[in-house]
């Protein structure tokens, strides 16, 4: 736990917290995003992978990636902005969201397992 | 009544001269409120007293007077909550023997959905958003929270939310759900009338408000915080607050989206939670209480921190524990994200993910009992002093105690088969949201009540107000302990057997003792009014341990003249040791934000709109909606956002307090 000396916000200047990108950096951010779009588009449109579930999978993980490329290249996030604020809140946040999809996809998962319109008790898990 | 056809016109949706409801309790309630109503504002506008509420309460943008205004919004809520309370009560102590009692099922559903709803969202969020809105900048050091426009507009979104379900009352009908709305009952196929959509739309205006609130805290915390004060200097109340807020930024979202949903199923037609074409109504259930769970520790976690404060303070001693208390915090707050399955462990999971959720639930119990000891062992060998803020924590201790052992017993699965939905799990969570949240609340209005107002509450009131609702308590809740375990299960109206009679009329007397309690509170807040002269204090009267204590009481506006630097953990009780004096010369002016209009503005105009998407008035919806961009991007230009208190001014204002100070006021 690091000791923050902060006045921010008492006297009304702005935050040097977040550093502001460069041409380079929008120009990179974006060459990658647009890759990044496009190769999803083509697994789709050109049937590329034999099975669809691989390729849902696929676009899923581009999808993460996309994530990545746009906390990075253009909200300029990285382990030291904000005083590592910025990558704790993240990583917290990380936390929560596989907490809940994980946690209600097991729940849900499970109630349908044990709710289907005929089922024989003696199977429960 | 419920199943009339519906009828709609351009002009006014699916409002008609029937919406009023048809039952003359209603009625004689709204002659009353009409009357009182009427009285209010004559009185104001007698006084002249519009100008000075518009100009110092409703337009401020100063923490500490939102903070006082979130209060009252609270207890006004309370009380309406409360007579819910007692009329249940009544109706079930008096249904027995073929009688049907005096609320029919339609009216009676909506009563304990509004006490559920109000209790939670409208008298306990806007108590503990109130403290820390209050308390939190004064502890740190800050001069107001980081948005303070933003704070003006939360207050008046929740306000906004309350509208709302107060108009349900005599316009309409409240939903008859429950308090958290379950589909399929709240679908629009067992719920058609607009219950379930003032449900939908007071919360979703009043969650814009509370989302927003907890950004501006948790920033405030993380950014405003005084010179020298790190992590681990932080004062406990700060330290709750801000796990509380987080818990309110992570949590809230949830809420919205599934309350979206809900409606897009009540108004487009989706099928998220109906059983055709794939929706699930248990997955509404899972999603709700994913920021259910949360949320009873979003309420009871700052009140761990008031009872941190009175604890030591009252004690005259540190804090036992202090690092503990943070990491207990921390691990709650983590913790609280994991057992949202035990609100539905008979909905059908299967034995592993029971078993799961069972054993997160009791892990909670374990850094919710470390904070009991630390609490206890700042006791012992304290010089304690039992003011009414300390009698108000060990009933808590006592209290909560008990609560948490009925809940250790629930989130066992096969117990919860057995006790799910009865009077059991009634009884245990009043008992820990009455002994924890509502007793943490009390504590903290007679502990910071002289820093906000510049007097002491009186005793004597406060006494008769505490005894009545401690031994109230135990009369109310107990039976419904005994009641579950004998099976009786939660929202009857009426009962066959008569052998369960006495149990509810010993549970009703409880309700009078309590409501005996919460007059004598409202006398003893009039009665220090009146004695005012005699009850004033100076700026520390319980010679506290945190910085709040060392400004003046009530505060200047600006807090503190200059940003106190912290060296230690209990910053003003270390500078009273060291007998460090705050500056008396070189005052500089001081900058701070101007009050602004536009907060109520934007609150009225979504009370509109809200009422409009109620009853399908879709012209006025658009309007207001419109409007309410329209307000938003007006504001935007508005640049007198700023002004200096000048130099003088303050210099006047801190002779004041040296003054008071010398002549050890």
């Amino acid at each position: 736990m690091s000791a923050a000396h902060d006045t921010h916000g008492h006297d009304g200047h702005h935050d040097e917290g977040a550093s502001h990108g460069s041409l380079k950096d929008y120009l990179i951010g974006f060459f990658l995003s647009v890759v990044l779009t496009a190769i999803p588009f083509w697994l789709v449109m050109g049937d590329v992978l034999a099975s669809k579930s691989a390729t849902a999978i696929v676009i899923m993980a581009f999808a993460v990636v996309q994530v990545l490329v746009h906390m990075v290249y253009f909200l300029h996030m990285n382990g030291k902005s904000e005083g590592g604020w910025n990558l704790m809140a993240l990583l917290f946040t990380l936390l929560l969201v596989v907490i809940v999809l994980a946690g209600s996809m097991w729940v849900m998962y499970h109630l349908h397992m044990n709710m289907m319109p005929v089922h024989d008790m003696r199977q429960l898990p | 009544m419920t199943s009339e056809p519906q009828h709609w016109s351009f002009l006014l949706g699916k409002l008609g001269p029937d919406s009023i409801p048809n039952e003359p309790i209603v009625w004689a309630t709204f002659v009353v409120v009409a009357l009182g109503g009427v009285a209010l504002i004559g009185a104001l506008t007698y006084f002249r007293l519009w100008g000075y509420l518009w100009k110092e309460w409703f337009t401020t943008v100063d923490h500490k007077k939102i903070g006082i205004m979130y209060m009252i919004l609270g207890l006004v809520m309370f009380t309406r909550g409360f007579a819910d309370a007692i009329m249940m009560r009544l109706q079930q102590a008096w249904a027995f023997n073929g009688s049907e009692g005096y609320l029919n099922a339609h009216h009676y559903d909506q009563i304990f959905t509004a006490h559920g709803v109000i209790m939670i969202f409208f008298a306990a969020m806007p108590f503990i958003t109130g403290i820390m809105n209050y308390v939190v900048p004064l502890q740190i050091g800050a001069r107001d929270v980081s948005f303070p426009f933003l704070n003006n507009f939360s207050f008046w979104m929740t306000t906004s939310g309350a509208v709302l379900v107060m108009a349900s009352l005599f316009i309409g009908e409240f939903a008859q759900t429950g308090w958290l709305a379950y589909p399929p009952v709240s679908s629009l196929a067992y719920s058609p009338n607009v219950g379930v959509d003032y449900y939908i739309w007071s919360l979703q205006i009043a969650g814009v408000g509370t989302t927003l609130s907890g950004i501006n805290l948790v920033v405030t915390i993380v950014k405003m915080r005084a010179p020298g004060m790190s992590w681990m200097k932080l004062p406990v109340f700060t330290w709750t607050s801000l796990c509380s807020n987080i818990l309110i930024v992570a949590s809230f979202p949830v809420l919205t989206a599934v309350l979206a949903l809900l409606s897009l199923d009540r108004y487009v037609g989706t099928n998220f939670f109906t059983n055709d074409f794939g929706g699930s109504p248990m997955m509404y259930v899972n999603l709700i209480w994913i920021w259910g769970h949360p949320e009873v520790y979003i309420l009871i976690l700052p009140l761990f921190g008031v009872f941190s404060e009175v604890t030591s303070t009252f004690s005259g001693k540190r804090l036992f524990g202090y690092t503990s208390m943070v990491y207990a915090t921390a691990a709650i707050m983590i913790l609280s994200y994991l057992v949202w399955l035990h609100h539905f462990f008979t909905m059908g999971a299967g034995a592993s993910v029971n078993s799961f959720f069972g054993i997160t639930t009791m892990i909670i119990s374990i850094p919710t009992g470390a904070k009991l000891f630390n609490w206890l062992f700042t006791m012992y060998k304290g010089r304690i002093r039992f003011e009414l803020p300390m009698m108000w924590t060990v009933a808590f201790m006592l209290t909560f105690v008990i609560g948490g052992m009925t809940g250790v017993m629930l989130a066992v699965p096969p117990a919860d088969f057995v006790l799910h939905n009865s009077l059991f799990l009634i009884a245990h969570f009043h008992n820990v949201i009455i002994g924890g949240v509502v007793f943490g609340v009390f504590a903290a209005i007679n502990f910071w009540w002289p820093k906000a107002f510049g007097f002491k509450l009186d005793p004597f009131w406060g006494k008769v107000s505490f005894w009545c609702w401690v031994v109230g308590f135990w009369f109310a809740f107990m039976p419904l302990y005994i009641l579950g375990l004998m099976g009786v299960t939660r929202r009857m109206r009426v009962f066959d057997d008569p052998s369960l009679q006495i149990w509810f009329v010993i549970a009703g007397l409880g309700a009078v003792i309590i409501a005996v309690g919460i007059g004598a509170m409202l006398v003893q807040f009039a009665v220090s009014i009146l004695n005012r002269d005699k009850l004033r204090v100076g700026g520390d009267p319980w010679n506290g341990r945190t910085l709040e204590w060392a400004t003046t009481s009530p505060p200047p506006d600006y807090n503190f003249a200059f940003t106190p630097v912290v060296h230690g953990l209990d910053a003003w009780d270390e500078m009273k040791r060291k007998g460090v004096a705050l500056p008396s010369t070189g005052f500089r002016p001081i900058h701070m934000p101007s009050n602004t209009g536009a907060g109520i503005v934007l609150a009225g105009i979504a009370t509109v709109c809200g009422f409009a998407l109620v009853w399908h008035i879709w012209w006025l919806a658009a309007v207001s909606f419109a409007g309410l961009i329209g307000s938003a991007i007006v504001h935007t230009f508005n640049y007198k956002r700023d002004y200096h208190i000048p130099a003088e001014e303050v210099a006047a204002t801190e002779a004041e307090r040296i003054r008071l100070a010398a002549q050890g006021a």
